[in-house]
């Protein structure tokens, strides 16, 4: 294996398990804001004991996340540091801001929000809340922020040792690309906590037991369910879609599995890409949609990846296609579940449904195959560029780390993310099985009395 | 005159990780000895539970400024010393979730391991930490292109060609280690009471009576291993007032620790290590990482810096991020004053 092919492995196995956790803290920092909301609107002790245990969750989760996430930090230069010296005062300073903007705030108000309600106002508590969930959104905008100036750099320009500068600082921070990513993955995030939210729910109704709770969690992981799914897909998708396909031509085309260029490209929806013969195989195919989904119109041209030089195809093409056909169909589900939930919510009948019930227990892990292939879509499709245009990914590891050794270090990585993995599976297994009534005082606490 | 405020800005958050994540680290290598049962073990836990997390964020939020400031630096540094590194992140990852997790287990053995997980962890944490800092201050082996890939040992001596460890950053990693613990050890005098608190505030003595002795020993050994490290000191000798302030923070500690004023003592400390780390800082300056492969190949301030526009624009949002950081910090230890709770519901 090459040392280039070591490094994206680095960063791409890293990557994707760190975000398992940032999307469910992102989306649940929002649902225990709504908790906490109408807690303190109605005085209802049931939706603060609710809106406790969410933020116990949340607590593991964002331990692991944090965790998880030093190393992303790190690998830039550690893994890619050709990358980092030439664009660090681009990419640097959101990274930067992610720390000094986020972070802080985030950690101040997480220690008060889980430790500090015994010292603080109800008021307070709530507020800690909030600055937890703007503290968790405002870190994800950072990421998206830098990934986008990689996807579609703006408003830079080169010193004369080859680094790249900032021009203008709004202008990075709304880069238009990052703006529809932003919306899009943002409600991903809220997928993947109210599907894990009404999983939970559905699994204490299926199980006949803390059946108040249970109907908290369906109701409110439904309807932000519904509300998400639908948004995902129009207008955030449908927008950031049509974005990538006029500025990313080679990745909407191998995403799509669009060989030659067509006038009224139809949309395959199962099929298998062929890069040696150029087409699809078995496919089932939509004719004219792709031309309507991009261009609003049946007819219109679809630029295929015949009029891209070869060297420029995203170099793990059929990984592209599937990864992208995954996300959508997936989407698709979403959709069709939250719409029959949430009518069977409104006649009442949502908590009988054991069918329905077991379908929300069983969809959790979806959201999160969901979001991990979206990403790689993202990141595949800029292939063969780190900074799409301008810099290829060839020329953006750290060459003094030996192949050898970032497979060392990869392997290291297995490992200890393998352990925490089963750890992370064991405290939320746990915590789901202890519920949201206040704990019987455990066994240790006798010792402190 | 951006190069010398960005130096400065760097060393500030470094400044800001050590004192901060220094205290949960040592109390992490102290815990082990300190605590004799489980209610003593959970206090001393409590006591940094609400904030390391908080405190770690100064190391990414320093990173990131490297980052920008210095991507040269960044680059060369990060991957050069790739293998201690990715130990250290490893090191990282176990210590935050062994702490997290023995609150949820109620498993003895399990608890008992996870503790030992988490000392070990905060111990190989300092001496790691300690030890890079040498390696900078001593000078790795740069190629032309500014780069270089140390690896973990060669024959201990710090020539040109030494590894991450020889007996020049041996003795750095110890002073961390032995600096951390005595840190954390006052900061229990602080947050807990009882045999406890009297327990931190007797092991203060002997590890008082260390970290003189290594202090000393370091600022011998760094003015042989690397002179020009007083050039700084000689240019403008009223900087000499730093190692005064060493010597006087030192007195500090021992003095009120005696005089049983913990929260002062604590605070002692706190400059001692400023002391210590702005004292490197000015011996480098205007050097950030020396060449031991020649002085030619240092890189320094003016190669490394990023574009001018960049600096300018990262003034302006980074000096009102901090500030605002900063206000989140003494809000949160505001909350969180005095005697650490120990029947917190939550974890």
């Amino acid at each position: 294996m090459t040392a280039e092919l070591i490094h994206r492995l680095h960063f791409a196995f890293t990557v994707t398990f760190h975000y398992l956790f940032p999307q469910l803290t992102m989306g649940l920092a929002l649902l225990i804001v709504v908790l906490k909301s109408v807690a303190l609107k109605t005085g209802s002790e049931q939706w603060d004991r609710a809106a406790r245990f969410w933020g116990r969750i949340f607590g593991i989760n964002f331990v692991f996340g944090v965790v998880t996430g030093i190393p992303m930090e790190f690998e830039f230069g550690t893994n890619w540091a050709r990358f980092s010296q030439l664009s660090g005062g681009v990419i640097g300073q959101p990274l930067a801001m992610e720390g000094v903007f986020s972070f802080f705030l985030e950690s101040a108000f997480l220690g008060l929000f889980l430790y500090g309600e015994k010292r603080i106002s109800k008021w307070m508590h709530w507020f800690s809340a909030v600055m937890v969930f703007i503290g968790s959104w405002i870190s994800g905008f950072f990421i998206i922020v830098t990934d986008a100036w990689m996807q579609h750099p703006v408003a830079f320009d080169r010193l004369p040792n080859g680094q790249f500068q900032v021009l203008s600082f709004w202008q990075l921070l709304l880069n238009p690309w990052g703006l529809l990513q932003y919306a899009h993955n943002m409600t991903g995030a809220v997928v993947t906590g109210s599907f894990v939210m009404a999983a939970v729910g559905a699994f204490y109704l299926l199980e006949g037991r803390m059946m108040g709770y249970a109907r908290i969690f369906l109701k409110v992981g439904v309807i932000a369910g519904l509300i998400a799914s639908i948004v995902i897909i129009f207008p955030t998708g449908d927008l950031h879609g049509k974005y990538v396909a006029r500025n990313q031509p080679a990745a909407i085309a191998a995403m799509e599995g669009l060989f030659k260029t067509e006038d009224g490209a139809g949309m395959v929806l199962i099929g298998q890409p062929n890069e040696e013969t150029g087409q699809i195989d078995n496919p089932i195919v939509v004719n004219d949609a792709l031309s309507f989904l991009i261009y609003g119109t049946t007819k219109a041209e679809v630029k295929g990846l015949d009029q891209i030089p070869h060297d420029q195809w995203p170099t793990a093409l059929p990984l592209l296609f599937y990864a992208y056909h995954i996300m959508a169909g997936l989407g698709t589900w979403f959709v069709l579940l939250m719409i029959v939930s949430a009518f069977l919510l409104w006649r009442q009948r949502l908590y009988q449904s054991r069918l329905v019930l077991w379908a929300l227990l069983l969809s959790f892990p979806l959201p999160y195959i969901a979001n991990t292939a979206g990403w790689m879509t993202a990141e595949l499709g800029r292939q063969p560029w780190l900074i799409y245009g301008l810099m290829r990914t060839s020329e953006g590891y750290s060459n003094t780390v030996s192949a050898s050794n970032g497979l060392f270090t990869l392997l290291g990585f297995m490992g200890i993310y393998s352990l925490l993995g089963l750890l992370f599976t064991v405290l939320i297994y746990r915590e789901i099985s202890c519920g949201p009534e206040p704990k019987p005082i455990l066994a240790d606490a006798s010792i402190t009395n | 005159m951006m190069g010398f405020i960005w130096f400065w800005l760097v060393a500030v958050m470094i400044v800001g990780y050590v004192v901060l994540d220094g205290f949960d680290l040592g109390v992490g290598v102290l815990h082990l000895f300190l605590a004799r049962n489980e209610a003593e073990r959970k206090a001393t836990l409590a006591s940094i539970g609400p904030v390391w997390d908080g405190n770690e964020v100064w190391l990414l939020a320093g990173g990131g400024t490297l980052y920008f400031a210095f991507p040269l630096l960044y680059a060369s540094a990060f991957s050069g010393f790739y293998l201690p590194l990715m130990i250290v992140l490893w090191l990282l990852i176990l210590r935050g979730v062994s702490l997290e997790l023995r609150n949820h287990i109620d498993v003895g053995v399990w608890r008992a391991l996870l503790d030992g997980l988490f000392g070990v962890a905060s111990a190989l944490l300092t001496i790691f930490f300690g030890a890079a800092l040498a390696n900078v201050l001593r000078g790795v082996p740069l190629q032309v292109d500014g780069y270089f890939f140390l690896p973990l040992w060669t024959n201990w001596q710090p020539g040109p060609h030494p590894g991450i460890l020889d007996w020049y950053t041996v003795i750095g990693g110890l002073l961390a280690l032995v600096a951390l613990t005595l840190h954390g050890a006052l900061w229990l005098t602080i947050k807990t009471s009882g045999e406890l608190a009297q327990r931190a505030r007797g092991i203060v003595t002997p590890l008082w009576f260390m970290l003189a002795a290594l202090t000393v020993i370091s600022l011998v050994a760094t003015i042989a291993v690397r002179p020009a490290s007083l050039d700084n000191y000689f240019s403008y000798p009223v900087t000499f007032v730093v190692p005064v302030g060493v010597i006087a923070s030192m007195a500090g500690v021992w003095l009120l620790n005696r005089g049983a004023q913990p929260v002062k003592a604590f605070l002692s400390s706190c400059l001692y290590l400023f002391f210590m780390l702005a004292g490197a800082c000015w011996g480098l300056y205007p050097t950030l990482l020396p060449a031991t492969t020649g002085t030619d190949r240092d890189i320094t301030l003016s190669r490394a810096i990023s574009g001018p526009h960049t600096l300018a624009v990262g003034l302006v949002w980074w000096g009102f991020g901090m500030a605002l950081a900063i206000g989140y910090v003494v809000f949160v230890y505001g909350k969180f004053r005095g005697k650490a709770d120990l029947n917190t519901e939550a974890h």
